[in-house]
């Protein structure tokens, strides 16, 4: 979904090229760009927008999971689900810290975020009208999420790399418990079976559309791969999850709502791979340019919280100026 | 009386006691999670739900063993989700909606400030089991006491705005802070049992951290002519109804399904 961080990302520098040239040799060299190194402006540009994304997305994303806190079936499955939107909000904090690193405040940020200037990622503008949706956004959402952030971990800037670490093994416990989650669904009686492939049905295409616009359609992949931001193109990892998940949906007995899904041994130099359906690209840029089925409540949703807290915030702010004040 | 009657009423009244505290963590975790996404700040999305899984958290450890004491094959969700509101015995105050950030986090320390000193009790007590329970929950619950504390102190010292929002949830949760302290005769017997301990110490300690925390925060203590009760006996206020139909939901509309 992060990918799609880098739609719009400027990447026009005015450095010198003998400036540029040092810069590409230290990415080359696989060393860490620190906060402190002087780095291209397009480079700090893009991170900043696509860490803010990623951060906003984690937000953003607490809101479509956090709808079935309260209905959870179960009191395993509720402190479950509690503990994972609880980390996503965590992984909102790293990131927004990372981003800080790089000139930007988290203040500015959310502004951005609820005034639709900044996006976030497309997929948490579906909506969750199952408890089933709960499993599909742990297994597939997740599980997509994984696919783009593992090779983060060695993004060529510092602290994004190390936040990424932590983020994925938190990620990948979340996508195990949402396969089991949907695996408990098809274990059980007939109206849940058809709620867990009803949820499959609506949450695999827009999935992949997590990994953004195809490498044809994405103007800024090539920069990016060059500064080591991004390791692998939006397709590669496209790829890397269809094959990893169709086994998935096989092994507990559901169907990918794809009919042109094949197995194809010549892809992936001979290992094989999935071919699969077009991706419905119109709706992609449908609900990317905010006019999705949800679009319009989660900014709703997060400018209420905002809005409303506040009085909070001022009197959090009031109360510390009053106390550095006596202790002056 | 036979030996064995004397020993199922002293296990019926353990039972009961330990829904109704069972019912108060379940009831209040659940309006916690309410906020979850939605606070007034990042830090405080990762605060509430942590308190929410502590109070969660405790509410499985006791109804599981309340299941264990009635041994009729009911399981711990049973007891949260498949009984109707009059057999819900939280306290009223629990219950009570979010309202606001003051309302909430007031709500909170009301409920920490009264479970600690009981905690303490039953960790000197003479259950083993909840011996074990009450030994995790002291922790957990000192600290939502300092985290809704200190929140008092900001909102009730902050701005004009949120020391009257402030003063205003005290002037309307207080009232229900008495019914935390009433003893019927199931907790009776847990006393005497040396299950729990008396309940005047308890609420001697409830009433210094309540003092002493609205000094700090230049909250006044309202007087409370007529005490707001009934959770205990069942009898809970109107939008008790509506929390049930959405913990419930998936129970009710599924029966029998395992999740």
């Amino acid at each position: 979904m992060y990918s799609q961080g880098l739609i719009g990302a400027e990447t026009e520098t005015e450095e010198t090229a003998e400036f540029l040239d040092a810069f590409q040799s230290r990415i080359d060299a696989e060393e860490k760009i620190e906060p402190n190194d002087p780095m291209p402006h397009a480079y700090r540009k893009t991170l900043i927008r696509m860490i803010g994304q990623h951060a906003h997305s984690e937000i953003v994303g607490m809101l479509p999971e956090g709808n079935w806190i309260t209905r959870a079936p179960s009191l395993r499955r509720k402190v479950a689900l509690l503990a994972k939107v609880q980390d996503e909000g965590g992984h909102g904090l790293y990131l927004y810290s990372a981003a800080e690193t790089l000139g930007v405040s988290r203040e500015q940020m959310t502004e951005e975020l609820l005034s639709g200037t900044a996006k976030y990622s497309s997929i948490f503008n579906y909506p969750t009208p199952t408890w089933a949706d709960i499993g599909a956004i742990g297994w597939l959402v997740d599980g997509a999420a994984i696919m783009n952030q593992v090779p983060l971990c060695r993004c060529s800037y510092g602290p994004y790399a190390r936040a990424m670490i932590r983020v994925c093994k938190e990620e990948s416990f979340h996508q195990r418990q949402g396969y089991e989650l949907m695996k408990s669904l098809t274990e059980g009686n007939e109206d849940q079976k058809a709620m867990a492939q009803d949820a499959l049905n609506r949450w695999w295409w827009p999935s992949l559309m997590m990994f953004g616009p195809s490498d044809t359609a994405s103007q800024h992949s090539d920069q990016s791969m060059k500064w080591k931001i991004k390791r692998f193109t939006n397709d590669e990892l496209r790829q890397k999850f269809v094959d990893a998940t169709v086994p998935q949906a096989a092994l507990i007995g559901l169907t990918m709502p794809d009919p042109d899904l094949t197995w194809n041994q010549g892809k992936n130099n001979g290992d094989g791979g999935y071919d699969f359906g077009e991706i419905d690209w119109d709706e992609f840029w449908r609900v990317v340019k905010g006019h999705g089925m949800m679009n319009k409540d989660r900014i709703k949703a997060r400018k209420k919280a905002w809005d409303e807290g506040k009085w909070v915030r001022d009197a959090a702010l009031a109360y510390a100026a009053k106390q550095n004040s006596k202790a002056a | 009386m036979a030996v064995t009657e004397l020993k199922d009423t002293a296990t019926d009244a353990l039972t009961n006691t330990i829904i109704q505290i069972a019912d108060d963590h379940l009831i209040l975790g659940h309006r916690l999670s309410e906020w979850c996404g939605h606070a007034p700040m990042l830090e405080e999305d990762l605060s509430m739900p942590n308190m929410a899984l502590d109070l969660i958290g405790q509410s499985r450890a006791l109804y599981s063993y309340a299941a264990t004491l009635e041994n009729t094959g009911r399981t711990e969700d049973d007891f949260a989700y498949l009984r109707t509101d009059r057999e819900y015995t939280n306290c009223l105050l629990v219950e009570r909606p979010n309202t606001d950030f003051a309302h909430t986090m007031l709500k909170q320390f009301y409920f920490a400030a009264f479970m600690h000193p009981l905690w303490q009790g039953i960790a000197k007590g003479s259950n083993e089991t909840l011996r074990g329970i009450a030994a995790k929950a002291e922790k957990e619950i000192g600290y939502h006491i300092r985290h809704a504390g200190e929140w008092i102190v900001r909102l009730g010292d902050g701005t004009e705005e949120s020391a009257m929002r402030m003063q205003a949830a005290v002037e309307e949760l207080h009232p229900y802070t008495g019914e935390l302290f009433t003893v019927d005769e199931s907790r009776q017997q847990c006393i005497e049992a040396n299950v729990l301990t008396n309940i005047d110490p308890v609420k001697t300690v409830w009433d210094s951290t309540v003092h002493n925390l609205f000094e700090q925060a230049k909250l006044i203590i309202p007087e409370v002519p007529y005490p707001q009760t009934g959770g205990r006996q069942g009898q809970h206020t109107e939008g008790f109804g509506f929390l049930l139909a959405e913990l419930q939901y998936m129970q009710r509309a599924y029966p029998g399904a395992s999740w």
